[in-house]
């Protein structure tokens, strides 16, 4: 009967508790979204593995360094396997269809990304074709994209018209691996860069190292930047996952403002929350101060307003819950691959809980405490 | 000297407001006893203190200085929580405005004060019947108090105020809010309660219809009782 009550007094002001449910249900979805986002962003780091170093140039990313280096880094104690790409920056017909593009060095790119799954004969394709492509589900699907088809990119970085075959297309091995990327043949590019700009050609953005041992990835990086100390172009090793952070770092500021957002929703709904509560209770006061005549102790009274606080916090996060799977899918979609890994967490539900539940708390203090210590006489004259 | 001990038992109770800097006497050194059985009426003019005197008798509110025993436990000196106990084994409560909780039905508000005994809900199920049917509402089990008249939703606040069976019954102008009719039937039942079930009922009323089925009558005036008069039963 304690739960009875609790419900039916919830639902006894059917517009107000209405109102309030609308506005935990937008908090809560919103404070998902948003938490959702700043995952997002952080997704990149998440998906790489600690057993990959990334050497690149210590000046600069846009510094490149020469193909030369890789027999010496394949040679260093403790480094299973080398690998090298370039950022290659094209257009797809407009600025607006951003995804990122890489040359790889194919043959041993993929041995060290398991992640992408490619079906063998497709693999087989792209390895034997000098002008194809592999390119990842979600940008395939984006532009439908079919294997066969031609794709012409507008270089920037290197400048032309390029155009690539799709031989493949790779998936990801779960829900964290980027599906978004855009891989050719960086001998492919080497070619045109010898005939077109000669002096960039051999020469690597990135080296991706496998280790044998993930443990020692900090002694190998410190290794590797030793062995090219002094050289022409020294080097700056990190684990892959380093160097996601590195890129996420220049977006700290803003990353930090939406959080400080999300929480800020959830703070406002608390005061309103707390408002509807207090409206409540001061209307109820006759007859929380005749269940405290009939014997019921403070304790119940607190129990009851607590309850049915909670009760209309956690209904408007279960309905924001449900609605946030959706509209951070239809959200992902619309953001295409700005946010290459968007997809609702686990942990973004269990926070959402916990809000809700801190928002029916914090929101029944103050009025549970004025009906738990009301004096009975003039509760009882209080007319609701 | 009477031989046996008086169920309430007032002496020299007082208690006063303080607005301000002054202080307002509301009852002024009363001393009075109630037997067991009895149906006492209390009347007197607005403000004289009635409401106040039959508070401190239910245990809801505290007096400044005096005695009040019922029982022969001085209920003045309980300490908060043990008061509520008391009040849940000892009292049951008649109020003008029924008090009622809307959301519960006519049966649920009759069970609810059995939510502090050890009972189970079967059991408090067939009290709370039993009580709705005493008062003539078998056939009103499910309606809620807005789905009710007056004199029924008093009725309802009576099979409340019994179902614990109380050593005493306090009601507060009980048929200061219906109409004649209603009224008398509100009355015939306390009346019965007292006859029948011996329950010992405190009234404070204006209603002269009311006045006449108590026992015995008290006069309040400005906080001091004034003449007994015996009722002509
Ligand atoms: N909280 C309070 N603060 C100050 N004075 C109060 C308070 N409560 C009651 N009083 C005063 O105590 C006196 C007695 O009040 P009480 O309610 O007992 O009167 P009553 O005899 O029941 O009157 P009525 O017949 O109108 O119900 C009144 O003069 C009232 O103004
Ligand atoms: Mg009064």
């Amino acid at each position: 009967m304690l739960l009875k009550l609790i419900l039916k007094n919830a639902l006894r002001h059917k517009l107000r508790t209405g109102l309030t449910l609308t506005g935990i249900v937008v908090a809560i979805l919103a404070f998902g979204l948003l938490h959702t986002i700043v995952r997002a962003w952080y997704a990149g780091a998440d998906a790489t593995s600690s057993s990959r170093l990334v050497t690149r140039n210590a000046i600069s990313l846009v510094f490149p360094m020469p193909l030369s280096y890789q027999p010496k880094l394949r040679a260093i104690s403790g480094v299973a396997g080398v690998s090298y790409a370039n950022w290659f920056g094209g257009v797809y017909i407009t600025e607006k269809n951003f995804f990122p593009q890489f040359a790889v060095q194919a043959d041993t790119y993929f041995k060290l990304y398991p992640e992408f799954l490619v079906d063998d004969a497709q693999m087989k394709d792209f390895l034997h074709d000098r002008k194809g492509a592999l390119v990842g589900r979600k940008i395939a699907e984006m532009y439908g994209w079919k294997v066969g088809d031609v794709v012409p990119l507008r270089g920037t970085i290197w400048p032309g018209n390029w155009e690539f075959v799709i031989r493949g297309i790779y998936h990801g091995a779960d829900q964290k691996t980027d599906q978004s990327q855009f891989f050719f043949h960086w001998d492919y590019l080497n070619e045109t860069a010898k005939k077109n700009y000669p002096r960039r050609a051999n020469t690597v953005g990135v080296y991706i190292l496998a280790l044998q041992d993930p443990a020692r990835a900090a002694e190998i990086s410190t290794a590797i930047d030793a062995t090219f100390k002094n050289s022409l172009a020294e080097t700056l090793t990190e684990t892959e996952k380093a160097f996601q952070l590195s890129f996420v770092a220049m977006t700290e500021t803003i990353l930090t403002a939406v959080q400080a957002v999300s929480y800020v929703v959830i703070l406002i709904i608390m005061a309103v929350m707390a408002n509807t509560m207090a409206m409540t209770v001061r209307e109820r006061l006759a007859e929380y101060a005749t269940l405290k005549a009939l014997g019921f102790s403070a304790g119940f009274v607190t129990r009851l307003i607590f309850g049915e606080s909670v009760a209309i916090a956690l209904i408007g996060a279960a309905i924001g819950i449900a609605l946030t799977f959706p509209i951070a899918q239809a959200f992902g979609n619309a953001m295409g691959t700005l946010f290459p890994i968007f997809y609702v967490a686990q942990e973004t539900v269990v926070m959402q809980v916990g809000a809700a539940l801190i928002v029916g708390l914090v929101a029944a203090v103050a009025p549970s405490w004025r009906a738990a210590t009301v004096n009975i006489v003039k509760g009882l004259r209080s007319v609701g | 000297m009477p031989l046996i001990m008086p169920l309430i038992e007032i002496r020299n109770l007082s208690k006063a407001y303080r607005r301000g800097d002054q202080t307002v006497p509301v009852l002024a050194g009363i001393s009075l006893d109630v037997e067991a059985g009895e149906f006492i009426g209390l009347m007197g003019p607005s403000g004289s203190g009635k409401s106040t005197l039959l508070n401190l008798i239910a245990g809801i509110d505290k007096p400044d200085a005096g005695v009040l025993r019922v029982g022969g436990i001085d209920i003045t000196q309980l300490p908060e929580a043990a008061l509520a106990d008391w009040r849940a084994a000892n009292v049951g409560f008649i109020f003008q405005f029924y008090n009622l909780m809307p959301v519960l039905t006519a049966l649920e508000n009759v069970e609810l004060p059995l939510l502090l005994t050890p009972l189970s809900r079967h059991e408090r199920r067939e009290r709370a019947e039993f009580f709705l049917g005493l008062v003539g509402l078998a056939d009103r089990m499910t309606h809620t108090p807005a789905e009710l008249s007056g004199g029924q939703q008093q009725r309802v606040a009576i099979a409340r105020a019994m179902i614990t069976d109380p050593t005493i019954l306090v009601a507060d102008e009980p048929t200061g809010d219906l109409d004649r009719v209603s009224g008398g039937e509100i009355l015939d039942l306390m009346d019965r309660l007292n006859r029948e079930l011996k329950k010992t009922i405190v009234m404070v009323t204006h209603d002269p219809k009311a006045a006449e089925r108590a026992h015995r009558l008290r006069h309040l005036e400005k906080g001091v009782l004034t003449d007994e008069i015996e009722s002509p039963v």
